[in-house]
C-alpha cells in the first residue's frame, strides 16, 4: 500500500491567500506538512502552510463547466461598467 | 464548449480532468514521467561528490543542489499524477526499464571539475531546453516548469562560478576542467535529442504546444549562448569546426555522435545498468521505512478513534 496524496496550498507573505502550489505524498497529515516545508518552501516562498488528503476535496467537474457556471453568464448587471454614469460626475 | 483543439488555438492551458485525446495524455504522461525521472538519476553523479567536497562551503551548496533535484522530480511527478498515473507505478516502469530518462546522467563525473560543468553546461542545455515548457499546453506541467527554471538558474551560475575558482588555480585544476569540457560538451549537445530531420514526433508535438522549438533551434541556442561563456572561463569547447557564420549571424558547429547517443540511450552508456540498479536498490532499502510510517500513521489514528 502506497502513502495517500495530499495537496499544498502556501501563504507567500502576511497579507496574501494561501495558493495551491502542488502536491505529495504522506503517511500522514504531520508527515505531509512537513514534506510540503521541505518540497515547496526550501527559498522562503511561504509563512503558512495548508496540507488536505486529495481525497477530502470536492471538486467542479470540467464536464459540466458551461452548465454550472452558466448562472451567472447573463447577469451582466452584476459589473459596476453596465450602468452609465454622465462623465461629469466626480469620484465615481 | 471549449474542446481541446479550441484551448490549443487561443493558446490556454489544458487541465486536469479536461477531455483530451489518448495520445496526447499518454505523450503527456512518457514526457513529464522521463523528466522526472532524469531529474531523480540526476542525483545520482553528483551526489557522488557530496562527500567528497574540497571545503564546507562547497559541500553545503553542492547538498543544496542535490536536493533541488529531488525537488524537482518530485514537482514532475506531482504533475504526472494529475493525469491519472500512480506514482509507484512511473517508479517501477524506471527500475524495469520501460521508461527513459536523460541519457546525459550515463556518463561518470571523474573529478570535481566535472560538478563545475555539470552546472554550467548540463544544467545551461537543460535551461534552454526547459524555459519554452514553462508555455507548455499543459497547465499542471508548465507550472512545475516555472518553479524549476526560477531554480535551475543557481545550479548553473554556482557550476560556472566553481569552474572560475578552479581556472584561478594550479596549471592541474585547469587542467582538470579542460578535460571535464572535453567530455561533457558533445553529451550536453545531445541532450536536445536527434536532429530534426530524424525526430518524427516534433511535429505532432509543436501542434500541441507541448513543444514550442525545434530540438536542432534550442541546440543552435545553447551553442550561441556557450561560445563566449567558454571564452571568458578560457576554456577551449572540443570542435574544429565550431566558428562563428556573420553569414547567418550564429556558430556553426560539428555534427554530434548520434550513434553514441542511441547506443546510449539503448542501455549501452557507461553508467547506464549502475544509474538503475542504485535506484532499485534505494527503493527497496527504503520500503521498510515506507511501511513503518504507513503502521505508525493507522496506530495513532487507531488511538483517536478508539
Amino acid at each position: 500500500m502506497s502513502w495517500p496524496l495530499y495537496e499544498v496550498f502556501v501563504r507567500a507573505k502576511r497579507g496574501l491567500n494561501h495558493v495551491h502550489v502542488g502536491s505529495l505524498h504522506a503517511p500522514d497529515d504531520a508527515a505531509a506538512l512537513r514534506n510540503a516545508r521541505d518540497l515547496y518552501t526550501r527559498r522562503n516562498e511561504g509563512v503558512s502552510i495548508w496540507v488536505v488528503r486529495s481525497d477530502a476535496v470536492t471538486a467542479s467537474s470540467p464536464d459540466e463547466k458551461d452548465a454550472f457556471f452558466d448562472p451567472s453568464g447573463d447577469k451582466v448587471y452584476r459589473h459596476p461598467t453596465f450602468y452609465p454614469i454622465p462623465g461629469d460626475v466626480p469620484h465615481i | 464548449m471549449s474542446s481541446f483543439e479550441d484551448v490549443l488555438a487561443a493558446d490556454r492551458r489544458i487541465e486536469p480532468r479536461d477531455a483530451v485525446p489518448d495520445a496526447y495524455r499518454s505523450t503527456m504522461v512518457r514526457q513529464i514521467a522521463q523528466h522526472a525521472h532524469s531529474e531523480i538519476i540526476g542525483m545520482q553523479p553528483e551526489g557522488y561528490w557530496i562527500t567528497r567536497a574540497p571545503s564546507l562551503r562547497r559541500k553545503a551548496i553542492l547538498l543544496a543542489k542535490v536536493q533541488d533535484e529531488a525537488g524537482h522530480g518530485l514537482y514532475l511527478y506531482s504533475a504526472a499524477e494529475t493525469l491519472g498515473v500512480d506514482r509507484d507505478d512511473l517508479t517501477e516502469r524506471l527500475i524495469d526499464g520501460r521508461q527513459k530518462y536523460s541519457s546525459i546522467f550515463n556518463y561518470p563525473t571523474l573529478s570535481y571539475a566535472d560538478v563545475g560543468v555539470i552546472g554550467w553546461l548540463v544544467d545551461g542545455a537543460a535551461i534552454c531546453n526547459q524555459v519554452p515548457l514553462c508555455r507548455s499546453s499543459y497547465g499542471p506541467y508548465a507550472r512545475a516548469m516555472i518553479r524549476i527554471c526560477k531554480e535551475e538558474s543557481f545550479h548553473q551560475r554556482q557550476g560556472y562560478e566553481l569552474l572560475l575558482t578552479m581556472m584561478g588555480g594550479t596549471a592541474a585544476q585547469r587542467a582538470q576542467v579542460q578535460d571535464a569540457v572535453d567530455r561533457w560538451w558533445w553529451p550536453s549537445l545531445m541532450m536536445f535529442g536527434p536532429p530534426d530531420a530524424d525526430s518524427p514526433n516534433t511535429a505532432r508535438s509543436m501542434a500541441w504546444r507541448i513543444k514550442r522549438h525545434t530540438n536542432d533551434e534550442l541546440r543552435q541556442r545553447f551553442v550561441d549562448m556557450t561560445v563566449p561563456q567558454a571564452e571568458r572561463l578560457g576554456v577551449t569547447l572540443p570542435d574544429p569546426e565550431l566558428r562563428w557564420n556573420p553569414g547567418r549571424g550564429r556558430h556553426d558547429f560539428g555534427t554530434p555522435d548520434w550513434d553514441e547517443l542511441k547506443r546510449v540511450i539503448s542501455g549501452g552508456g557507461p553508467c547506464n545498468a549502475e544509474r538503475i540498479e542504485r535506484r532499485r536498490r534505494a527503493h527497496e532499502d527504503g520500503a521498510w521505512v515506507r511501511e513503518a510510517a504507513l503502521a505508525h500513521a493507522a496506530r495513532r489514528q487507531e488511538g483517536e478513534t478508539g
